[in-house]
């Protein structure tokens, strides 16, 4: 009788392990993001134009460096900063000067923010310069939207496909 | 620390106790947590292998292989990836549980350090493997992951590019990245497995197995789960969608929710101080410890018997540092010294029974001398009176002794019960300082320092050098190993021990020879054969 006690303890014992165990391996459940809502990711990498313009050396320059260095031209390194600016139903929702990366800010500038929305539609414009220009934009582009709840929106930027990307 | 680990000591030896109700004490899945979980290592490593012979490396290969290795071939693949899931999980439980119970029972600090220390790494370690195996699945758990992972990576300034932005769409990620996480999922527990044995490279005769009938019993029960309430996934990952709501498996995604609810910042920072504090925890604050064992050449022939009972690794054999002709003498490393005493109740040399002079031996604990023991044992012992006079002796990490001294009843504290040489026993029985003799310390199975339990009880089985002389009747010699919390089941024992001697035929009193005052000269009676 004691020992069918001591048995039946020991697996009243195990059992609860394994309800640990079974229970907090999946649950409880965690809400990540909220219901009823979908999301807008702006998300790039793209370098800007060169701050400052290419100059042409002259032979004298150019004689002077290592023959393994020897160019034409000598242009600056650092980058300019990329302007973003993101739009959603007539309200800006994002504008950012987004510095270039690296230890000479010579690296592309990098975006990569969510902003959730009520699931629908949306009018949804960006525009980005990554030029020295003062005013206006080098790429803008506008798009009308319907997103379903959960539904992942994301604005891409690649200069050599032609700007914006939504996908 | 103290008042934060009474109270945990407090809740680890009530759960110990109920515990000890239903499993044989060396069976107790509170003393081997440790064992227990390198015993989930060896399950996740052999069920990752068979499940990795049906994992296919592809973006939609990934799911659909595990997907198969769930329904269709449920009965073994299925089980086979449950117990992976089911083991990783309770590996991190036992982890945990381990280390809590290790700070609760002071057990990280002083020579510990090292083992504590090198266990903050493992833990790390098995939580990469974890969440690396997470993303193997690619489902929506792994989705979840895999983002929050890489946007919390991205926080930090060492990345060229985003590394999230990989999983902005599925045009973005290749099948090459299930080979690199296939990769780390395999390496990560291999490094793992080289620092696992680090960690117990202080500790002498580590316990990495738990016993055959735990090892059993947490199989079946693992099995059982994995029967009952199989691992599943959550669905295909959709890189179109956000992850809503995830299952997570806490015990190794417990800390992502911060992500959501802090800044990446912020987690990085809590997630570092919290590493911090565990690896500076065995100096928060010093531990003061009394002196390290220290040898005594002239005593100590280089039988090597300290050093096979130190539990720490912290005796050597070295070069004679004097003239005497024995090849070696036992050397101590202070660092690696936890001051039990075990080795100086191991030496030979260590018996009360001196014609005059003092208890000399070849290794002693310069804070707790043997001979200052054999002084107290004498002092103690002499105010004892009635028909049953017990002489109890107890560690500091067991029941406090003193509590049940009585006319009857002397008490005596040992740094570990180990501490005691088991020619004292004799010493105690046969000079008539007492009719019996009660060991108290830690509960069985869970000695303080590891082996005083053990080897003292192999040492009065005469299993063990330097054994108790079969002249001491063993009935006059009785054990209570009931912890620090067993001060009733003491007394209870020791009511039932005074009834036992009292029951006992009674004895010629021993008188002292008579004859001139002692020689300060040291001869030695034997103390390891029959006498």
């Amino acid at each position: 009788m004691a020992s069918a006690v001591k048995y039946g303890g020991q697996i009243l014992v195990y059992a609860v392990i394994a309800a640990v165990l079974g229970y907090f391996s999946a649950s409880p459940a965690f809400r990540h993001f909220p219901e009823d809502m979908a999301l807008i990711k702006l998300a790039f990498a793209h370098g800007a134009k060169p701050k400052g313009k290419c100059r042409t050396l002259s032979a004298k320059e150019i004689a002077a460096l290592p023959p393994n260095m020897r160019r034409p031209k000598i242009c600056p390194r650092e980058r300019l900063p990329v302007f973003v600016e993101l739009e959603l139903n007539g309200e800006l929702i994002y504008r950012k000067a987004l510095p270039p990366t690296g230890l000479h800010g010579d690296g592309p500038a990098r975006v990569y923010e969510g902003f959730p929305v009520p699931a629908g539609r949306h009018a949804l414009v960006v525009r980005l310069r990554d030029s020295d220009r003062s005013e206006g934009f080098d790429y803008v582009r506008a798009t009308d939207v319907t997103l379903e709840p959960a539904r992942k929106f994301v604005v891409d930027f690649r200069s050599e496909l032609g700007g914006f990307i939504f996908k | 620390m103290r008042p934060v680990q009474a109270p945990l000591r407090a809740a680890f030896d009530g759960i110990e106790a109920g515990l000890n109700i239903v499993f044989p004490p060396s069976w107790n899945p509170l003393r081997n947590l440790g064992a227990l979980a390198f015993f989930m290592y060896w399950i996740v490593a052999v069920s990752g292998i068979y499940v990795y012979i049906f994992f296919d490396t592809g973006l939609t290969e990934a799911y659909d292989s595990v997907e198969y290795m769930t329904h269709d071939q449920w009965y073994l693949a299925g089980v086979m990836r449950s117990l992976h899931r089911y083991a990783s999980d309770g590996m991190v439980l036992f982890m945990l549980v381990h280390m809590l119970r290790e700070f609760a029972l002071d057990r990280y600090r002083g020579p510990r350090w090292f083992t504590w220390v090198t266990g903050v790494p493992i833990l790390l370690l098995v939580i990469m493997a974890g969440i690396s195996g997470y993303w193997l699945v690619w489902d929506r758990l792994a989705q979840y992951v895999a983002i929050a992972t890489t946007e919390w990576f991205d926080w930090l300034p060492i990345f060229g590019q985003s590394i999230a932005r990989n999983f902005l769409t599925t045009d973005s990620l290749d099948d090459r990245f299930f080979t690199l996480m296939i990769f780390i999922h395999i390496a990560v527990p291999l490094i793992l497995l080289f620092i696992l044995w680090v960690h117990l490279q202080r500790v002498s005769r580590p316990e990495i197995n738990p016993p055959r009938g735990l090892a059993i019993g947490s199989f079946l029960m693992l099995l059982g789960l994995s029967l009952v309430y199989p691992a599943v996934s959550q669905g295909p990952a959709d890189l179109s969608t956000v992850v809503s709501v995830v299952g997570l498996d806490w015990f190794y995604l417990g800390l992502y929710p911060l992500v959501d609810y802090w800044s990446s910042g912020t987690v990085w920072g809590f997630v570092t101080v919290l590493g911090l504090i565990l690896i500076v925890l065995p100096w928060m604050p010093p531990m003061r410890r009394a002196p390290a064992a220290q040898v005594d050449p002239a005593h100590c022939n280089g039988c090597t018997w300290c050093l096979l009972d130190c539990p720490y690794n912290a005796i050597e054999m070295g070069p004679r540092t004097d003239n005497a002709a024995f090849d070696q003498q036992a050397v101590v490393d202070p660092s690696l010294c936890v001051r039990c005493g075990i080795c100086a109740a191991s030496c030979p040399s260590s018996t009360p029974f001196r014609k005059g002079g003092e208890v000399l031996t070849g290794i002693d604990l310069p804070g707790s001398p043997l001979n200052d023991l054999r002084q107290r044992m004498v002092d103690v012992a002499g105010s004892l009176s009635g028909d049953a006079r017990i002489l109890v002796i107890g560690c500091g990490r067991g029941v406090p002794v003193d509590s049940v001294a009585s006319p009857s009843v002397a008490a005596l504290t040992l740094p570990c019960v180990g501490n005691l040489p088991p020619s004292f026993v004799d010493f105690a029985v046969s000079r008539d300082l007492a009719d019996g003799v009660m060991l108290a310390g830690c509960r069985d199975g869970d000695c303080h320092f590891r082996f005083g339990i053990r080897w003292t009880e192999e040492r009065v089985d005469r299993e063990r050098d330097p054994r108790l002389r079969v002249r001491v009747p063993r009935g006059r010699l009785a054990y209570c190993w009931s912890g620090p919390g067993g001060s009733r089941r003491l007394r209870r024992e020791i009511t039932a021990f005074a009834e036992r001697l009292k029951a006992m035929p009674k004895r010629p009193r021993w008188e002292p020879a008579a004859g001139p005052p002692p020689a300060p000269t040291v001869e030695l009676e034997p103390t390891g054969s029959d006498g």
